[in-house]
């Protein structure tokens, strides 16, 4: 089916999310739609899907106009979506997720399984998509998931296919098998939309590519473009993926983990039995699919955990067992994974957050008083340095985009005396221009002598900022290699391959 | 192929006991923050509608109103004429209940009723701060009761039961008040910090065994009973522990106006100027952060909590040294615990929004007493009225949880944008 957007234009209040959008995807078309956060991608694709009216513009589907009231009149129109967060029940069987709001009953109300079953077969066998329909969603693994999202779009008789963001979550070899049933999809006729910032996916998969920013098509390119020209595109000036680094200055073991395990409140071991050391003045990696252990072992070197076995030593101080105060005042910068739930408060002002983690004693407190005008001099200052944009330091942090939420964070942390700098997927949901400047103070910090452990399932993250590299998988560390090992080891590496002959080495 | 996948779904999502406790009561503190975290137009819109649909009750009720409806069809305006005397009627007895009586000879009796309507305050505002000062650090006070009833009882041991001389006795009896009350909150601090026990369950019920221990004590001679009588009713505070009138021996309001205003003072500072009050709206707004910034939630819960409970033990304190000091029993608290929780929902959980919302449910009490005297409208109405106000507040916030729809105004995805977008308008152009 042929899907055609003609000068969408949709407004919130006085911004302009979408201006005068105009798009065409060809049946059996693969179309990538490309931006930074905040682009206007998803805007664009919630007004296809019905779930926002647009002011101006009209949609084409195979040259008829078509009016959404909802997504339910989408759908009956044949566009499926599959949801960058998953919409399944973890519970239901892949076939009762199927039919899920399309229950076709039997008589005296009986659920009709057999029938969903026997399309879910159907559609599995057509796509080589070796699915059980009797397997409960939270026994299958993400990448397996993420079909089951596409079958359940497939048996509404979806001709355009909307993916948004979908890599975002799957393992490098995830990831190409998803760019192989996007083909096979494509080739059967259905039309895709594939939403995504990352450059390398859409140059491998992509027949046309739509690069949107601040809200307009900025252009068009062909598969055959460089990163460098996407990229450039993207943020609207040339920018850099691999950070500048020169060969780090080792300066002597810094931390110094030892059979680190962690166990959490299911019971569960996950992080078993890890040890790895950082020296100052470099960057250890570590990478891994999320869900592996390293949201938990970021949370026990900063106190986060409680039920931790093994030892942490910081400078030949033992940290586990500590308070969480206690280890920031040893000098453990800290960002976490989550920037929204746990770096940041909200409703708190720039200037507020700024002093979140060192609310009881000088420089921002004394004698129980807030010191309200050093805090507004240093928010002034950090807002200066780290190029905040915002409408000053009162602003509530929760109004910042992304990028400069990550700021705020990055600037709280950096300026205090660290002696360990943890940063959990720190460049997360960010644009390429933030991401940059993520980075580069991330390397600024290595070069100071301070140790740096980043934590990212970013491939292109840990290859650009590491000097080894730690692949955790089931909540061990598989093996540390040097940061020049080739992305396809560590792929294999991350689904829980060892490599040994490196492993070796280091 | 499926082999080499990661086990991403089964520990994708393991945070510890404490952030998944979060994670599933998020809704309901978001809920908790827009209802307690409105703006002032809201508080004045809900008692500006409060008190036309209470206008429409008294009018329903107006014997002579129903009279004439019974003949609305050959004459509607007696009808109109008589629905504008009940109402206005009422409105303005009510007014002259409550702050200045038109009718009296010289400005010192006409202005009687403003001392009544801030005497009527004093309690309220303790209480609607207490209340109001966990609200802010995401916690549900309905443990008013209690809290009141162990700080009276003790502020009015120390008064009746110890002698002291003038000054220090009353001094004396105000912190043995302040320390039963955040005791008394304290421990719901400490049950919540330590097991997890939710604080709307364990106030609720602490009130309940506050109840009865002071009903024990009353009942036992020796404790808090007045010796040589049978009631459950304590002896008369001695004199030396009574707050002194402010304006004089003809009106009723006492120094414990003072106090309370000491106490929203306390309570503003304690917000906006401490470091313990950042840490205290850290939490509130957001413990998943605090945490992780180092602040210890658990303390700040116990703090919080005895804080709270102090200043609701200062409504107490306020009720047996300064408004009944000839003795008291079990009744003492008056439901101003749980009037509290109004007072501190129409005040924003901000100090003075408490102190203004405090005078304002003063004067409808004190104006309510004379319009059923002057009117005859039942005084019940103004409990109607402040029942609506409560409504007015909360109902947008909780019937949006209730159902799952989607808080206008949120910072979701496409308003972020809203603000950073018009920043750069010159690459739109491109």
């Amino acid at each position: 089916m042929k899907l055609e957007l003609r000068g969408i234009t949709k407004r919130f209040g006085a911004l302009i999310a979408n201006n005068n959008i105009s798009l065409t995807v060809e049946s059996g078309e693969i179309h990538a739609l490309l931006g930074e956060n905040g682009a206007g991608k998803s805007t664009l694709m919630n007004v296809l899907y019905g779930l926002y009216r647009a002011e101006e513009g009209e949609i084409l589907l195979d040259d008829k106009v078509q009016k959404f009231a909802g997504p339910g009149d989408a759908m009956n129109a044949g566009i499926g979506m599959v949801h960058q967060h998953f919409m399944l029940v973890p519970v239901f069987t892949v076939a009762e997720n199927v039919v899920l709001g399309h229950e076709q009953t039997t008589f005296g109300g009986r659920l009709d399984l057999s029938a969903a079953r026997a399309k879910v077969r159907e559609i599995s066998d057509r796509f080589n998509f070796d699915i059980d329909p009797d397997a409960r969603i939270e026994d299958l693994p993400v990448g397996v998931q993420q079909r089951v999202e596409i079958i359940k779009a497939l048996s509404q008789d979806a001709k355009v296919l909307v993916f948004d963001e979908p890599t975002a979550v799957l393992t490098p070899q995830e990831t190409d098998e998803l760019m192989v049933i996007m083909r096979q999809l494509a080739e059967t006729g259905t039309s895709i939309v594939f939403i995504t910032h990352k450059l390398r996916e859409v140059r491998a998969v992509a027949d046309r590519i739509t690069v949107i920013r601040l809200g307009a098509v900025v252009g068009e390119a062909s598969p055959t473009a460089t990163n460098a020209e996407l990229a450039s595109l993207m943020v609207g000036r040339a920018v850099e993926l691999t950070v500048h680094k020169d060969a780090p200055d080792l300066r002597g073991t810094a931390l110094s983990v030892k059979n680190l395990t962690v166990v959490d409140a299911l019971d569960q071991i996950v992080v078993n039995n890890v040890s790895f050391d950082v020296q100052a003045g470099e960057v250890l990696a570590i990478a891994g699919v999320q869900g592996n252990g390293q949201t938990e072992l970021t949370q026990a070197l900063i106190g986060l955990q409680h039920r931790v076995t093994g030892s942490i030593e910081l400078d030949g101080k033992q940290l586990r067992g500590y308070s969480v105060r206690h280890i920031l005042d040893s000098g453990v910068g800290f960002i976490p994974e989550d920037r929204t739930e746990d770096g940041l408060i909200a409703d708190f002002s720039i200037a507020e957050n700024l002093m979140l983690d060192r609310s009881s004693g000088a420089p921002f407190v004394k004698a129980g008083n807030l010191q309200l005008g050093f805090r507004a001099e240093f928010a002034a200052e950090k807002i200066e340095e780290f190029d905040i944009r915002s409408q000053g330091s009162d602003m509530d942090a929760g109004r910042l985009s992304g990028g400069n939420q990550q700021k705020v964070v990055l600037a709280r942390e950096l300026s205090r005396g660290l002696r360990l700098f943890v940063a959990a997927q720190p460049t997360r949901g960010l644009d390429v221009g933030s991401i940059e400047f993520v980075h580069t103070r991330i390397i600024e910090t290595r070069d100071s002598g301070i140790p740096v452990i980043v934590i990212s399932t970013e491939l292109d993250e840990v290859v650009a900022l590491a000097d080894r590299i730690a692949v955790m998988y089931r909540g061990e560390i598989v093996g540390i290699v040097p940061g020049t090992t080739p992305r396809a080891t560590l792929g294999l590496m991350m689904a829980g391959e060892s490599a040994p002959a490196t492993e070796a080495a280091l | 192929m499926s082999d080499t996948a990661a086990p991403t779904g089964a520990v994708a999502a393991n945070p510890d006991p404490d952030d998944r406790k979060t994670d599933g009561s998020a809704r309901w503190n978001q809920t908790l923050r827009d209802i307690t975290g409105g703006s002032a137009m809201i508080s004045i819109l809900a008692v500006v509608f409060a008190l036309v649909v209470g206008a429409v009750l008294i009018a329903f009720t107006n014997e002579r109103v129903q009279e004439t409806a019974g003949y609305f069809f050959s004459r509607p305006g007696d009808l109109l004429q008589a629905v504008w005397d009940a109402v206005a009627g009422a409105y303005s007895a009510l007014f002259q209940g409550a702050v200045y009586n038109f009718r009296a000879n010289n400005f010192l009796t006409a202005i009687r009723p403003l001392t009544e309507t801030l005497t009527f305050a004093t309690p309220l505002i303790a209480a609607g701060l207490g209340v109001g000062l966990a609200f802010r650090v995401g916690m549900f006070n309905i443990g008013g009761r209690g809290q009141m009833l162990m700080g009276a009882g003790a502020a009015g041991w120390v008064a009746f039961a110890v002698e002291l001389p003038a000054g220090i006795h009353l001094i004396v009896a105000i912190l043995a008040g302040l320390l039963a009350g955040a005791i008394w909150g304290g421990i719901v601090g400490l049950l919540k910090a330590r097991t997890g026990a939710h604080e709307v369950i364990v106030t609720i019920m602490l009130n309940f065994v506050a109840l009865y221990f002071i009903q024990f004590l009353l009942r036992t001679p020796g404790a808090l009973q007045a010796p040589g009588s049978n009631n459950p009713k304590t002896p008369a505070m001695l004199s030396t522990a009574i707050f002194p009138d402010l304006f004089g021996p003809r009106y009723n309001l006492h120094a414990g106006f003072l106090t309370v205003i000491a106490a929203t003072i306390f309570v503003w500072w304690l917000l906006s100027r401490s470091s313990l009050g950042f840490q205290f709206r850290a939490v509130g707004q957001n413990p998943r952060a605090a945490r992780v910034a180092g602040i210890n939630v658990k303390n700040i819960y116990m703090y919080a909590m005895a804080i709270s409970g102090a200043l609701v033990g200062l409504a107490g304190i306020n009720q047996v040294l300064g408004t009944v000091t000839t003795g008291f029993g079990a009744g003492i608290d008056a439901g101003i615990g749980f009037d509290a929780i109004t007072v501190a929902l129409l005040g924003r959980s901000k100090p003075w929004g408490i102190f203004a919302a405090g005078i304002l449910f003063g004067a409808f009490k004190a104006g309510g007493f004379a319009m059923q005297a002057a009117e005859g409208v039942p005084i019940d109405i103004v409990v109607v009225v402040q029942a609506l106000i409560v409504l007015f507040i909360a109902a947008p916030p909780l019937v949006r949880a209730m159902f799952h729809l989607p808080t206008p105004g949120t910072t979701r995805r496409p308003k972020i944008r809203a603000v950073q977008a018009p920043k750069t308008p010159e690459v739109v152009a491109k």
